[in-house]
């Protein structure tokens, strides 16, 4: 089992999770997180462009079984890189995960997720 | 509006050459402080309402669109702000012109001509000016609600200024000009004491044609799209309630009885609109929504907005809480025919707006009923009475919706409504407006 934990531009969610539903992997956390790259995001306050140096990001979380990493990973990416891929679309980082439990049957293991 | 004003608009074009001089000469009207502190006020309650619009529709959307929702309702601020002092008064309260179809008076273009006049109700008419301008804000600002979360800005921008041009002002004019035909319908006009025809229908109206062309959000109704935050629509709600005081009452361009119950019926009917959705949705779901409670107190006070003038107390309790029903209905209606008119524009203006200029029939103050019959020597029913408000409503629909739809075409084939489908889906506060909403403090 591993976990994959992606960390992408707020405005392609939308595409992201319609292109891992129609890759059939749709048990997902979404979190709001804030951090830092090598982009330099401008955003206009009264008038003023500004790059903030904390830039907002969307975080996913994704446990799933070995066999589903590569079609998670390849589903956020080209979802990510549609229209155009620059310095910002993001990170995916994939862990080993040690154990799943689900908590209603106390599953353990590969089924529980 | 303006029921028995005598607007000195005549008066202003003689004047706008040598105002001080001759202001004193021919008019010894001088402004009664009362009744101009009050509509000072009224003024400034009006335009509280649009902020309130915009808190009321921006936390109804999705974050992604918050900004870019509230900018509807301020940038029509800026919009016609601009437009009403350069040209729409003249269009409105001008004398007739093209067969009646508008009005112009070339002496209130940028208001110069009214700097001086003082109107006989003891209002310098620049506050008159100022109290309409804000009524010619909100209208167009409200139909944003069909068509949230999925328009270009500058199509937006096009469309409001046309909008206000072509529907408003023709609206306005006839309905609360001295010469428009509305007001001269029937034994004592058709009643619309503060914007039922001329706000709320022709605003619910063209929602609902815009909401039909345009087509729908992607996703919806399939995907749920939920409220971003309903606290500030909660805190919209209640400040389009307190702004509606202005509106209404001071519809009565005066400070006195007709005043007082303007500004009770409006309590009264808002009171009773949220109190009957509340047990509606109780008997239905046995949950009150908040949501549900700030749409019943919309539905009765735009029911009793064409009514404020002429009913009593009884008469707003009965309306407020009919309103709310009949709104109920039709946005359950809405939702099994799933067209998407984001955020119930026209289930709650459109249908309380037709609903209130017809109901309010049946509870007109016999005083106003015998005053009438009077002017047409003899009697006059409320049957006949209710025949002059379905024609006035029936032409409010039609124009409304036939000028709506040619402006949507014209603005659609020129500068494209929707917004590219990658825009829509980042959301317009990114891809229109370059920011966000929320959390911009801890991006340190």
């Amino acid at each position: 089992m591993k976990l994959v934990t992606a960390i992408i531009q707020p405005d392609r969610l939308d595409d992201v999770r319609e292109a891992l539903i129609n890759a059939e992997i749709t048990r997902i956390t979404v979190s709001r997180a804030t951090g830092h790259g090598r982009q330099m995001g401008e955003e206009f306050y009264r008038g003023q462009a500004f790059a903030p140096n904390l830039i907002p990001k969307v975080r996913l979380d994704i446990a799933c079984n070995d066999e589903f990493v590569e079609i998670t990973c390849n589903a956020i990416i080209s979802a990510v890189k549609k229209g155009g891929s620059k310095i910002g679309d993001g990170k995916i980082f994939i862990t080993p995960l040690e154990e799943c439990i689900r908590i209603r049957t106390g599953e353990r293991g590969g089924s529980a997720i | 509006m303006f029921r028995g004003v005598k607007a000195s608009i005549v008066f202003s074009g003689l004047l706008f050459c040598q105002m001080p001089r001759l202001l004193h000469a021919q008019e010894s009207i001088t402004p009664d402080s009362g009744t101009t502190a009050w509509m000072l006020t009224s003024t400034a309650l009006v335009l509280l309402m649009i902020p309130g619009l915009a808190m009321f529709y921006g936390g109804l959307v999705r974050t992604k669109n918050v900004l870019g929702t509230m900018m509807h309702s301020f940038s029509a601020m800026a919009i016609i702000g601009v437009l009403w002092a350069v040209c729409g008064y003249a269009l409105s309260f001008g004398k007739n012109v093209l067969g009646g179809w508008i009005g112009w008076n070339a002496e209130l273009i940028f208001l110069n001509g009214i700097d001086g006049s003082i109107m006989a109700e003891g209002i310098p008419e620049l506050v008159f000016a100022m109290f309409q301008g804000k009524f010619a804000i909100i209208t167009p600002a409200l139909i944003a609600g069909a068509f949230a979360e999925r328009i270009r800005f500058r199509s937006y921008v096009l469309f409001i200024t046309l909008w206000a041009l072509v529907v408003y002002c023709p609206l306005c004019h006839w309905v609360w000009a001295k010469d428009g035909f509305l007001y001269n319908l029937g034994a004592k006009g058709a009643i619309d004491f503060a914007g039922g025809t001329v706000v709320h229908i022709s605003a619910g109206v063209s929602a609902l044609v815009a909401s039909l062309y345009l087509g729908s959000r992607r996703g919806y109704p399939k995907t749920a799209m939920q409220p971003n935050n309903l606290v500030m629509t909660l805190i919209g709600a209640g400040l389009l309630w307190v702004g509606w005081f202005g509106f209404n009452a001071g519809s009565s361009i005066s400070s006195g009885l007709d005043t007082a119950r303007a500004l009770t019926v409006t309590q009264v009917a808002a009171a009773s609109g949220g109190l009957s959705w509340m047990f509606i949705e109780w008997l239905k779901h046995r949950k009150a929504t908040s949501l549900g409670v700030a749409s019943g107190i919309l539905a009765g006070l735009v029911a009793i907005t064409p009514a404020a003038g002429v009913v009593k107390t009884d008469g707003a309790l009965v309306m407020g809480a009919l309103a709310s029903g009949i709104c109920y209905l039709a946005i359950t209606l809405k939702n099994r025919l799933a067209y998407d008119d984001s955020l119930d524009v026209f289930g709650i203006h459109g249908v309380a707006g037709i609903g209130g200029s017809l109901m309010l029939t049946f509870f007109i103050r016999s005083s106003w009923m015998e005053d009438a019959s009077a002017r047409a020597g003899g009697t006059w029913t409320i049957w006949q009475q209710l025949d002059v408000q379905a024609t006035a409503v029936m032409i409010a629909i039609v124009y409304a919706a036939l000028l709506s739809f040619l402006l949507l075409i014209v603005v659609n084939k020129t500068f494209g409504f929707r917004l590219k489908e990658q825009d829509e889906k980042a959301g317009m506060d990114h891809s229109i407006h370059g920011e966000h909403g929320y959390g911009l403090l801890n991006l340190h």
